[in-house]
């Protein structure tokens, strides 16, 4: 039943049943406690990890999914990711709780889009719950770090 | 050891004035072997030595902080880090008066102990119970170190001052760093002393109302930051409860886990056995991992007999409501002379009834706790805004002394109220009992929602008696829902002036500013809700829904009168007698609401020519508490959809006066969050009681507010160097009435229930 596969890029194999979703693995078996638990369903993002540089709802990933692939969570963007600065720059995180997730979408939006427009952070951002509701600062957040990177935002 | 009733006279005495916190203890400060403690204690031991009193332990504060060897400030902090960042707006208090380098601060959050006094983060009290406290005690710590700096340089103190981090004389300046290493300073302070230290004038203060970097904000960009649920303990197991089909009453009949047996890492179900009656018929599954107890949770038959209230809905609790409304059940809260006599003589008599579906906590980190046993002391690892309420009943259901009992601090993944009710404790606590080792107890979401404490589903009536020329002559306002305070706190009712008593947090914003005349206020606890449900406090608590009755009435009775909304409301606050205020925290009294009043519609543009179906709304409120008020005002700016009743909140400016401003960008950021809330509760979320149960315990159904529903917030805080008061919640309370009334004026469509929904708004337009 063991899962091969690799984690902010390391080779990492998690014997769990093959139905398990990804985000228990990553929390209690590589014991990674960045990723959240929020809703179980998909609905809240706070669970967000890339597969394969894609953003995807680890709580609803089963294992069997993601054999062979490459995950990245919180804890592999390294601290100094334009997002994680311009996160502390607009003092975004209330209870934060959802913050590493809306981290790990907005590093997904940016990586295909160097600078979205309003309605597009708006649009990629919707399936992020932010129960504190800091939703003023996440957006000023990214529009910060699409300066930073040296990106001008998209009409 | 910690006693409900000791609570509950620490907390009246905390949530009246902060000032009288000082008159009750002294302040000692002592080498102890951290470097120099720094600390609050009860006035008997101000004749013992600093120094023993403070290596036992013997402090009485809120909290103390101390100064180590190598000039690190460490303020202890008893207040639950949930997203205010508080620790940072307590710390910057202290060090702003200790002339301590900003640099050289930490935050603790500490774990429960009686020394440490009250636990309990809520009433947005915490900056304001503790600014005057943590002032003194900072000034306290400067004056100690300036003499102790004189004596090693050997110069007088009044030759010397101190200022980052160090006491500069004429002759030189010491660190307190240096300080720390080569002075021996015992200092006790009387009550009388503490009362005259002298505090910075506002001007002069260079940490209090200027912008920092929050202490916990940077390991919450990393994933680092550690709540409740990331918590681990050597040796544990992991639990899922199954939940009971009533929240009260129900017995478990049978348990068949024949199928769960089949699931990996599956251990057994437990049914829990409580003394304190916390979780009657609960069960909990154990397994080797939280996913194999949600798995195997699956694949368990519990059946029980349920409790009585089975089968009751929303409407049974509305109706309800309305039948005790219709009674003279409760308790008066304001009960001004010859109300009646006035209604009889009115000319006319205004009336609104506005009722409020239940509302979910939905924090996003579920509830969960940790309980294990470690040489002789239960402990439970888990995040909680009232653990002072709660010991008790750990205590009661472990059949142990409080003693025996402490609660680790983690960070809150949201507390929003829901766990000032800390009964997800108990089930681990119960269960490590039971099993003899560690238990970490997760609730799912649908758990964490389906016994959430929820905000009760509430009915109020308003109304106002006019003269013939329509000016008013008096008004009443009864309200009822479930009351959370009798739930869970009792010895927090009020009496009222019948001798009946009332839940404050279920009436408070009742008893307004305005002068419309005699006035009569009526609580009444709607007994359904509370023996369905554990009623909750939620984030703005009672002036979350009150307001919503009072500021969307007074409005109707503004359109009634003929008069500007803006303008009534002015001409009714008047600051005349029981409305002048009082110091400290109420200084100004009604012309500080009708000054943000003014500001917010000058902002906002009040007045000026709308778009078609596009209206402006206004409230007012008074934050959470009249003897705390943070004077708010709001104007709200919709756009409705004729065809759908669909609404669109274009726009809210909001005008707040909170006094002093500790953390400027930490009160924006609280107001920011705060006015959401009150938008989402008014056009996003609610859900309804269906067979004894809330319907809605997902977001597949249950839905917040999110990013492409946010308005333009414009936000403005009145400069001010009067009592710091709260911020947490005020801009919840004023939202809900400013979209209510803004689109009356857009579309002429009066809505009275809470949430607003488009149907509602379609039918209300015809």
């Amino acid at each position: 039943m063991a899962s091969k596969l690799t984690v902010n890029g390391k080779a990492v194999s998690v014997d769990v049943p093959d139905d398990t979703p990804l985000l228990w693995a990553i929390r209690d078996e590589l014991d990674m406690k960045g990723t959240k638990f929020g809703c179980g369903i998909g609905m809240c993002g706070a669970c967000t990890v890339h597969v394969n540089g894609q953003a995807q709802r680890s709580c609803i990933t089963p294992i069997s999914a993601v054999k062979g692939k490459d995950i990245t969570t919180i804890e592999g963007l390294g601290g100094e990711h334009p997002l994680q600065k311009a996160w502390i720059a607009a003092q975004t995180p209330q209870c934060g709780y959802c913050q590493s997730g809306q981290i790990m979408q907005a590093a997904s939006l940016l990586a295909t889009n160097a600078a979205p427009s309003d309605s597009e952070i708006e649009a990629a951002m919707n399936g992020n719950l932010c129960r504190c509701m800091a939703y003023t600062r996440i957006k000023k957040a990214i529009k910060l770090a699409v300066d930073a990177t040296g990106g001008t935002q998209n009409a | 050891m910690l006693k409900s009733q000791e609570h509950n006279q620490d907390a009246s005495t905390d949530g009246q004035v902060s000032a009288g916190q000082v008159t009750r203890r002294g302040f000692m400060i002592g080498a102890t072997t951290a470097g120099f403690t720094l600390a609050f204690v009860p006035t008997a031991l101000l004749s013992t030595a600093p120094a023993q009193a403070l290596a036992d332990g013997k402090f009485e504060p809120t909290l103390w902080y101390n100064i180590d060897d190598q000039g690190i400030v460490t303020v202890h902090v008893t207040k639950a880090e949930m997203g205010q960042h508080v620790g940072t707006a307590l710390a910057r208090i202290v060090a702003e008066e200790l002339e301590a380098n900003w640099e050289d601060v930490r935050i603790d959050h500490v774990d429960t102990h009686p020394k440490f006094g009250l636990f309990v983060t809520g009433g947005s009290w915490s900056v304001w119970q503790n600014f005057d406290l943590l002032s003194r005690a900072g000034a306290a710590g400067r004056m100690s170190l300036i003499q102790e700096g004189a004596k090693l340089m050997g110069v007088t103190a009044s030759d010397c001052r101190a200022e980052n981090s160090s006491v500069i004389c004429s002759k030189g300046s010491l660190s307190y760093a240096e300080i720390v290493q080569r002075g021996d300073i015992t200092r006790a302070f009387t009550d009388e002393q503490l009362a005259k230290m002298p505090i910075k004038p506002a001007q002069d203060r260079r940490l209090i109302g200027s912008e920092t970097v929050a202490m916990d904000i940077p390991d919450k960009t990393r994933g680092a930051a550690v709540y409740g649920i990331d918590a681990t303990y050597p040796g544990m197991v992991y639990a899922k409860p199954i939940l009971p089909p009533t929240r009260y009453g129900s017995k478990v009949e049978s348990v068949d886990d024949t199928a769960a047996k089949k699931v990996a890492g599956y251990q057994q179900t437990v049914v829990l056995e409580d003394p304190s009656n916390t979780v009657p018929g609960w069960a909990l599954v154990i397994a080797d991992s939280y996913h194999a107890a949600l798995r195997a949770s699956l694949a368990v038959k519990v059946t029980w007999q349920a409790g009585p209230t089975a089968t009751i809905s929303e409407a049974d609790l509305i109706a309800r409501g309305k039948e005790l409304l219709d009674s003279d059940a409760g308790s008066l809260v304001v009960n001004d002379e010859h109300v009646d006599h006035v209604y009889m003589a009115a000319d006319s008599v205004l009336e609104g009834e506005y009722t409020t579906s239940t509302a979910l906590h939905f924090q996003l980190e579920p509830v969960n706790a940790i309980g294990v046993e470690k040489d002789g002391m239960w402990e439970l690892h888990t995040g909680n805004q009232w653990q002072s309420l709660i010991l008790p009943t750990l205590a009661q259901a472990m059949g142990v002394g409080e003693d025996k009992i402490v609660m680790r601090t983690h960070t809150l993944g949201g507390g929003f109220g829901r766990r000032l009710n800390g009964d997800y404790g108990v089930p681990a606590m119960l269960a490590a009992k039971a099993l003899g080792k560690p238990v970490k107890v997760v609730f799912s979401r649908e758990d964490d929602s389906r016994f959430d404490s929820p905000r009760s589903a509430s009915v109020q009536r308003v109304s106002m008696a006019f003269d013939e020329k329509k000016e008013t002559m008096a008004m009443q306002h009864a309200a009822t829902a479930g009351w959370p305070t009798a739930a869970m706190a009792p010895f927090f009712l009020a009496p009222g002036t019948n001798g009946e008593n009332f839940d404050p947090f279920s009436i408070n914003g009742a008893d307004h500013w305005y002068d419309f005349g005699p006035h009569k206020v009526r609580a009444v606890m709607n007994d359904l809700a509370n023996e369905t449900f554990r009623p909750g406090w939620l984030r703005s608590v009672a002036p979350g829904w009150i307001h919503w009755a009072a500021e969307s009435f007074i409005d109707e009775a503004a359109n009634y009168a003929g008069k500007d909304p803006v303008a009534f409301r002015l001409q009714h606050l008047t600051a005349a007698g029981k409305n002048a205020g009082a110091a400290p925290n109420s200084v100004g009294g009604a012309k500080r609401l009708a000054n943000v009043l003014k500001r917010v519609a000058a902002k906002s543009g009040w007045g000026n020519k709308m778009p078609k179906d596009t209206g402006m709304g206004v409230a007012v409120t008074f934050g959470q508490e009249r003897n705390m008020p943070t004077w708010t005002a709001c104007v709200a700016q919709v756009k409705v959809d004729r065809n759908s009743g669909q609404v669109k909140l274009e726009k809210l400016t909001l005008v707040l006066d909170a006094g002093t401003i500790v953390h400027p960008d930490g009160a924006l950021a609280q107001t920011e969050g705060a006015a959401l809330w009150g938008a989402s509760l008014a056009l996003h979320e609610g859900t309804e009681f269906a067979n004894g149960e809330v319907k809605d315990v997902n977001l597949n159904s249950y839905t917040p507010l999110r990013m492409a529903d946010v308005p333009d917030l414009d936000i403005e805080f009145v400069a001010s160097a009067e009592q710091a008061v709260g911020l947490g919640e005020p801009a919840t309370t004023v939202v809900g009435p400013a979209i209510g009334n803004a689109i009356f004026n857009a579309v002429g469509a009066r809505v009275r229930h809470l949430p607003i929904t488009a149907d509602a708004v379609k039918k209300a337009m015809a």
